[in-house]
């Protein structure tokens, strides 16, 4: 234990030093010959697409990976990283995008875990309280020590997270994806404590997808592609757009060209919508919404607050209670005669939120994929008994081609693409059907810049061509760029409608707090 | 997750190499008892396929496992691990005895078709009740299939002592099947062709009727609207339920036909070889089965292929114990190896050769 505390002292050592960092799995080069240095008492980004090697970097600095090349320096002094101890004890901290927690422990508890002193919790946990009090005034780090986390909301989940590495006296702080879980006015008050911390001479190092957070909040911002660092800026020097075209290798469209909706006859109609989940917690209480051929409704909320069930129940996954009109049929909600199938023949389709678990078969070629779900159709069958294999693959190879699927591999099984040419099989599938309605949840999640611009279009050109779309993302951006209209959902309920010509990030945040907007 | 080895490696190189560990590591207990490893792996080539007497036995071993091993596989694709392929086959037989005794069968013709039939449903209907249970109520299927096998072979106990065994008899064992249903032997299958096999071998026609199920459980799983459901739901069940495939539905139909050929087993040892039903006709061949199907990848012709190999281990086998000091015990052991290595050990020979592929992957780029 112990270390060496000597962090202060000389003036210009960086508080993090990388030269020629290289780690290979395989034949993948996930990072090659990366340099950084990171002064102390700054707030440093990093930004990248999907399988940059943000990642695995990180890993390498708290010590899970060993890379194969290279040095790092922290405070000045060449450091070995074998494990997280050692991390620990050179001053790193780590807040992952997944939260490492016992959730039924409370705060204090969690905050010791690993770092007890003694045969006896009693001393160790009045210490922690004590130092918990001091922390949560100089940095606004308020949480009930006493809570247990199972009751906590995930921006307080994350204060824990924070909390944790401080206490294990972290003088670096690396956030994985830090909001991607949270609400804007939660994610405004971690960015406070992020600034509380650098003024406290603290450097922070910030893994983000999220442009507008690093012009918002770093001193400077490093761009990496491909496992190279391809530029450091500085961040007063640099726009998202620069950055954009650093990450991607070439000019991206950041901003949504949409011509103005032309809605026309109502396509979906839903009344009173309620699902109680298998654990008997009512998630969806009467939601009331409807859309019309040519227009994109958004719904806004922060993940877990009904609209997975709501696409779940539209697309005939789980069963529920209402009333739901296709061009004015009612459709059985009671799953007793109807499920995936039968909303499809009704002309919906269904874009999950989740293309890895449900969206798409994993060890299925792409090719087997690319007709799942829509397997009975009789285009698809060879004779009453087969199923046409060759036909089903040339249809796939088409697709791919039209949805720049790479690599254009039909036989490729689906683990092997990546995030974004996953999305776009699932895409090639459910839009090529032409459906009346398209249910579409977090449609660029874990989907590289260059792939979310293409995904998009694709989602406006079926809009233009009158068809009504349903969009669920807990990107506000997203919704705010793509939709025509805006629902806002809060604990399995409608919180309201709005344009988004006449709304504002602040106003939906507040929505998607529970508080009415016009009210507040 | 990503596909780091070629296919040919992970369904050849890897049972193979498996394969020769497990021959290795018999050989040295073999040489431990001090016995001769080599006289040893020379009396089982002979003994099992030295002949056509011995092919005929080997070939007759084979075909219960490919159909137990057949049925494992498809359960497997649906991720059902049925392991009550011993109680299937057990009712398997009982459905086959019921059909050849209700008729005075004028032609096995005639007496084949029903008998697969009577099989085919009886296993299914054994495998029917786990089935649904694990559907509608969520019991495991591995511990229910293999309470099955106790209570299949507790019913079967009952009814030869009870209800079928002919008056006067002392064994429990039903009648001997008329002789109408008595299935051609390999032997009379390849007369006309000139081609002369063993009269005494009991490999018969059902041989042929597993080659055909190899083939329609290929057709099954990669061709037909039902197995691409199966293998769905076997790799995500939210991903099926999202394509409006219904788990219950699925879990039904996976474990019917996984029944229905573990049930047909039957036909080979019931009708082709005892022609009357008796107490533990099945002989563990159900669970033979799981390593055939680990072995053989859960793919038909891998399974074919597994049960030509464990034909050989239990044909040669028998000779060894037979004709040697070799203890019945050992060959015991020598298929425990095997089974050991091909099936549970599956990772040790993968993963180092998962690094090679990784190194001579990178070598060439």
């Amino acid at each position: 234990m112990g270390g060496d505390g000597q962090t202060g002292g000389r003036a210009a050592a960086p508080a993090i030093e990388l030269k020629g960092i290289s780690k290979a799995f395989g034949p993948v080069q996930a990072n090659r010959d990366i340099s950084l240095r990171v002064m102390p008492g700054t707030i440093h980004g990093i930004v990248g697409e999907n399988g940059a090697g943000k990642s695995t970097l990180m890993s390498i600095l708290y010590g899970f990976y060993k890379a194969d090349a290279g040095e790092i320096l922290i405070g000045g002094q060449r450091t070995q990283i074998p494990d997280s101890q050692a991390a620990i004890r050179a001053g790193i901290g780590m807040v992952f995008q997944h939260f490492k927690l016992v959730e039924n422990f409370t705060v204090l508890e969690n905050v010791i875990l690993g770092v007890e002193e003694g045969r006896l919790l009693k001393p160790s946990l009045a210490k922690a309280r004590g130092v918990l009090k001091s922390l949560a005034e100089d940095y606004e780090l308020n949480v009930d020590p006493d809570a247990l986390i199972e009751e906590l909301g995930v921006g307080m989940k994350q204060r824990v997270e924070i909390l944790k590495a401080l206490y294990r006296q972290a003088d670096i702080l690396i956030l994985d994806e830090p909001t991607g879980v949270l609400t804007p006015a939660e994610a405004d008050h971690l960015f406070r404590i992020l600034k509380n911390l650098k003024s406290e001479g603290k450097t922070i190092i910030l893994i983000t997808h999220k442009l507008r957070e690093i012009m918002a909040i770093t001193d400077t911002v490093s761009v990496m592609r491909r496992g190279q660092m391809t530029a450091t800026l500085e961040t007063a020097q640099t726009s998202p757009e620069e950055l954009a075209e650093l990450m991607v290798g070439r000019k991206v469209l950041l901003r949504i060209d949409k011509k103005p909706a032309t809605p026309g006859r109502t396509v979906l109609e839903v009344e009173n919508l309620r699902v109680t989940d298998e654990d008997g917690v009512e998630r969806l209480k009467g939601v009331s919404l409807n859309v019309r051929a040519g227009e994109i409704l958004g719904i806004a909320g922060v993940a877990g607050n009904g609209q997975s069930q709501l696409l779940e129940v539209l697309g005939g996954m789980i069963p529920g209670t209402g009333t739901v009109r296709i061009n004015g049929d009612a459709i059985d909600l009671t799953g007793r005669h109807s499920d995936g199938q039968s909303r499809r023949a009704r002309g919906i389709a269904h874009v999950p939120e989740d293309r890895q678990r449900e969206g798409l078969i994993m060890p299925f070629m792409a090719w087997e994929n690319v007709v799942f779900g829509y397997h009975h159709d009789p285009a698809y069958q060879k004779n009453r008994a087969l199923m046409d294999n060759a036909g089903i693959r040339r249809l796939a190879e088409e697709k791919m081609e039209r949805f720049d699927v790479r690599p254009p591999n039909p036989g490729l099984a689906a683990r092997n693409f990546s995030g974004g040419n996953q999305q776009k099989i699932v895409l090639a599938r459910e839009i090529e059907r032409n459906p009346d309605l398209l249910l579409v949840g977090q449609p660029t999640r874990g989907v590289d810049i260059g792939a979310i611009e293409f995904i998009h279009q694709r989602i406006l050109d079926l809009r233009d061509a009158g068809k009504a779309v349903l969009l669920v993302s807990v990107e506000l951006e997203e919704i705010l760029s793509m939709s025509d209209r805006i629902a806002v959902m809060f604990d399995g309920r409608i919180m309201g409608e709005r344009l988004p010509g006449e709304t504002d990030e602040m106003e939906l945040g507040l929505m998607m707090a529970g508080m009415n907007g016009k009210a507040a | 997750m990503r596909d780091v080895m070629p296919k040919w490696a992970d369904v050849v190189l890897i049972p193979l190499i498996s394969l020769v560990l497990a021959f290795l590591l018999s050989a040295v207990v073999i040489i431990a008892i001090g016995e001769d490893p080599v006289a040893a792996v020379k009396m089982m080539v002979t003994g099992a396929l030295g002949s056509t007497y011995a092919w005929g036995y080997t070939l007759y071993y084979a075909t219960n496992f490919i159909f137990t091993g057949l049925a494992v596989a498809v359960a497997f694709h649906a991720k059902l691990f049925n392991i009550g392929g011993e109680g299937q086959a057990t009712l398997g037989g009982l459905g086959v005895a019921l059909v050849c005794l209700a008729l005075p069968w004028p032609h096995w013709t005639l007496a084949l078709p029903a008998a697969v039939i009577g099989a085919a449903l009886f296993g299914a209907a054994w495998a029917a009740i786990p089935a649904w249970l694990q559907a509608k109520r969520g019991s495991h299927i591995v511990i229910t299939t293999i309470m099955f096998n106790f209570i299949g072979a507790a019913v079967l106990n009952y009814l030869l002592v009870n209800v079928m065994r002919p008056v006067g008899s002392m064994d429990p064992a039903t009648a001997k099947f008329p002789n109408g249903t008595h299935l051609p032997t390999l032997h009379d299958l390849l007369a006309p062709f000139g081609i002369a096999f063993s009269r005494a071998a009991p490999a018969n026609i059902s041989f042929l009727i597993a080659v055909a199920a190899c083939i329609l459980v290929y057709l099954l799983i990669w061709r037909t609207r039902l197995g691409y459901e199966i293998r769905a739901q076997g790799h995500s069940e939210p991903a099926a339920i999202y394509a409006g495939i219904r788990p219950v539905r699925i879990v039904m139909a996976a474990m019917l036909i996984s029944g229905a050929l573990a049930g047909l087993m039957a036909v080979n040892n019931v009708m082709g070889e005892a022609e009357r039903l008796v107490l533990n006709s099945v002989e563990g061949a159900g669970f033979i089965g799981i390593a055939v199907a680990l072995m053989g990848r859960s793919h038909p012709f891998g399974v074919f292929l597994a049960a030509i190999l464990f034909g050989f281990l239990y044909q040669g086998g028998a000779e060894l114990a037979l004709w040697t000091d070799i203890p019945r015990e050992l060959i015991v052991v020598i298929q425990a190896l095997v089974i050991l290595f091909t099936g549970a050990l599956d990772n040790m020979v993968r993963m180092p050769l998962e690094r090679l592929f990784l190194g001579l992957r990178k070598g060439r780029a």
